[in-house]
């Protein structure tokens, strides 16, 4: 049961692949000699030359699925052609929003169990193994399935260096859905994108979280501000995501968004393990708390024993100030 | 209208948690509570129920030991009735097993609408409902930040990477709703009275007609080989603040370039 070829689930986002689709092709390429991608969207031709240049030879298109949510009918194309005889040995999907709906939905399809929330992967001659973050990233767990190929892996954003390989664009071969009834009926009515001016947060150089410490949700804009400041992106804890501040899509941490940017900075974040796993890998890392026994000093580069209210207004002033 | 309403009931995360040393899964043995990421999916049926009227909320949660602290909080809520599985054969089970599991004792209740929470806080997995709908041939819509139903259809704003979406299917179906998505109520004194008294099934894999041979450890297809302890990452620098605190995060800012 070697490892021949790989499925690689292509996220297109405005028309390009997302940064975890290029990582996980770059970690295919390294892992087995075929690699295809699975993409929709009716935009597969326009991206075949980038994801060929990252690896894949073949790009499956499931087609312009019009309004439909991605989950049932990509996973239904993508299980048809499994059973036509194109069967890879491991599929590796984003753990994004859509990602994660056709993982489970191709789970079923194909009565195969899914590994998730993997930040890193290594083979050893037939085997697979998935490394995952426990307990606040204190401990990594390896994993490895035990049942028969294709293993499907579902692998957070930031978890492998995306690299250019130079192939030739990947040929497009279509992918139809099958017709499926009553299942896939959900559709998008409406799309709303909200104003972001910054970086996406899984992408961005520099993040800066809030957390209860804030006191309030309008003092989430002192987040935003120095955020912004900095060209970041703005994160939160799930405490204050549970208390309804800030949506889910804010949120670093176990439940949330993994992110390694090169400066982090915390601020009224106490470093509950929920959120130390999802920022534990930043380059640097700065907070401000007020309690000096708080965990998040634990990983701190720079701690500062403080009331958030006045280190970080006194900090945007300095900031604005130097221009 | 039947509303499901998929709860776990885990260990405290306030407590120490630990692996068992030679499965290497979750030590789930003890106390268990209700997952506060499903306090959210059952208040939103809660209200859901309400504004419908004459509606059923139904619990479903699999758990070893015929553990019922959190279904008894879920039901102290207001939930009117709770199905549990539990049976030794479950032990070890991995999601899509799980999933197998609960789809069956979801079907008994005869849904229209079944809501779950993204994901647990434990074992945080995230792929649960979605198998769960795949298994009962619905459609889902995860990821909800608002939910509403009207004329035998449920429409959801869906958390994207962009906003959200305004997405829309018929009855019966699957929704998973993020934390934050309402203000769970606390139990009233009352609500824990009665939770005492309500209807609450236990069954077996057997009940459901499932071979013990395809779930628990016997029926995992994955596992954990090793457990080790991960890169420590040393303390650095921690700094009193006086008044001129932000001086050293300027300076921090300035040997990094980023100002």
């Amino acid at each position: 049961m070697s490892i021949d070829k790989i499925w690689v689930l292509a996220e297109v986002v405005d028309g390009s692949p997302t940064g975890t689709t290029l990582e996980l092709l770059t970690q295919a390429r390294a892992m087995a000699p075929t690699v295809a991608a699975v993409t929709w969207g009716g935009g597969a031709a326009s991206v075949a030359g980038t994801l060929g240049d990252f690896g894949a030879s073949t790009v499956y298109d499931a087609g312009d699925l019009s309004d439909a949510l991605p989950g049932v009918p990509v996973a239904a194309s993508m299980a048809a052609l499994i059973e036509s005889g194109e069967r890879p040995d491991v599929i590796l999907i984003p753990a994004s929003y859509d990602g994660r709906d056709i993982a489970g939905r191709l789970s079923v399809r194909i009565d195969s169990p899914v590994i998730t929330n993997v930040v890193g992967i290594t083979v050893e001659g037939d085997e697979v193994l998935s490394h995952h973050g426990l307990f606040g990233g204190a401990q990594v767990a390896t994993a490895r399935f035990t049942g028969d190929h294709p293993w499907i892996f579902v692998v957070r954003a930031k978890s492998f260096t995306a690299e250019s390989g130079g192939g030739a664009a990947a040929q497009v071969t279509p992918a139809p859905v099958p017709e499926l009834g009553s299942t896939n009926t959900a559709v998008v009515l409406a799309r709303h994108v909200e104003e972001r001016t910054g970086p996406k947060l899984d992408e961005a150089e520099v993040v800066v979280s809030g957390g209860r410490g804030l006191g309030s949700a309008e003092n989430y804009a002192l987040v935003e501000e120095l955020a912004k400041l900095l060209h970041g992106a703005a994160g939160a804890s799930r405490a204050i995501v549970d208390a309804g501040w800030v949506p889910y899509s804010h949120q670093v941490g176990q439940t949330g968004k993994t992110v390694k940017p090169t400066l982090y900075i915390a601020l009224g974040i106490s470093g509950a393990t929920q959120h130390l796993v999802g920022m534990k890998g930043s380059k640097n890392i700065v907070a401000v708390n007020k309690d000096r026994d708080a965990p998040i000093f634990s990983v701190a580069d720079l701690g500062i024993v403080g009331d958030v209210h006045k280190v970080v207004p006194k900090l945007i002033e300095a900031l604005k100030a130097h221009g | 209208m039947n509303v499901v309403v998929c709860v776990k009931q885990i260990p405290d995360p306030a407590a120490p948690q630990g692996l068992d040393p030679e499965t290497k899964t979750l030590v789930r043995q003890g106390k268990l509570i209700l997952d506060d990421s499903d306090a959210y999916g059952v208040e939103m049926g809660l209200q859901l129920a309400d504004q419908a009227g004459g509606d059923v909320v139904t619990l479903v949660s699999m758990a070893p030991n015929a553990e019922t602290s959190g279904l008894r909080t879920a039901l102290a809520m207001g939930a009117d009735r709770a199905i549990l599985v539990s049976d030794d054969a479950l032990q070890g089970s991995d999601a899509l097993s799980t999933a197998k599991v609960l789809a069956k004792a979801i079907a008994r209740a005869e849904p229209d609408l079944i809501i779950a929470a993204t994901e647990s806080t434990d074992g945080y997995t995230g792929t649960l409902p979605v198998q769960v709908a795949e298994l009962l041939g619905l459609p889902s819509i995860t990821f909800a930040k608002k939910v509403s139903v009207a004329d035998g259809k449920v429409t959801v704003d869906r958390q994207t990477e962009a906003g959200y979406d305004e997405v829309q299917c018929p009855l019966p179906a699957v929704v998973t709703v993020t934390a934050g998505v309402v203000e769970p109520r606390y139990p009233s004194f009352k609500g824990i009275m009665a939770a005492k008294s309500k209807p609450l099934e236990q069954l077996t894999v057997a009940d459901l007609g499932l071979d013990a041979g395809q779930v628990g450890t016997s029926g995992a297809r994955q596992e954990v080989t090793s457990v080790s302890a991960a890169d420590a990452r040393s303390a650095g620098e921690i700094i009193e603040d006086d008044g001129d605190g932000y001086e050293n995060i300027v300076r921090f800012l300035e040997q990094l370039k980023l100002v």
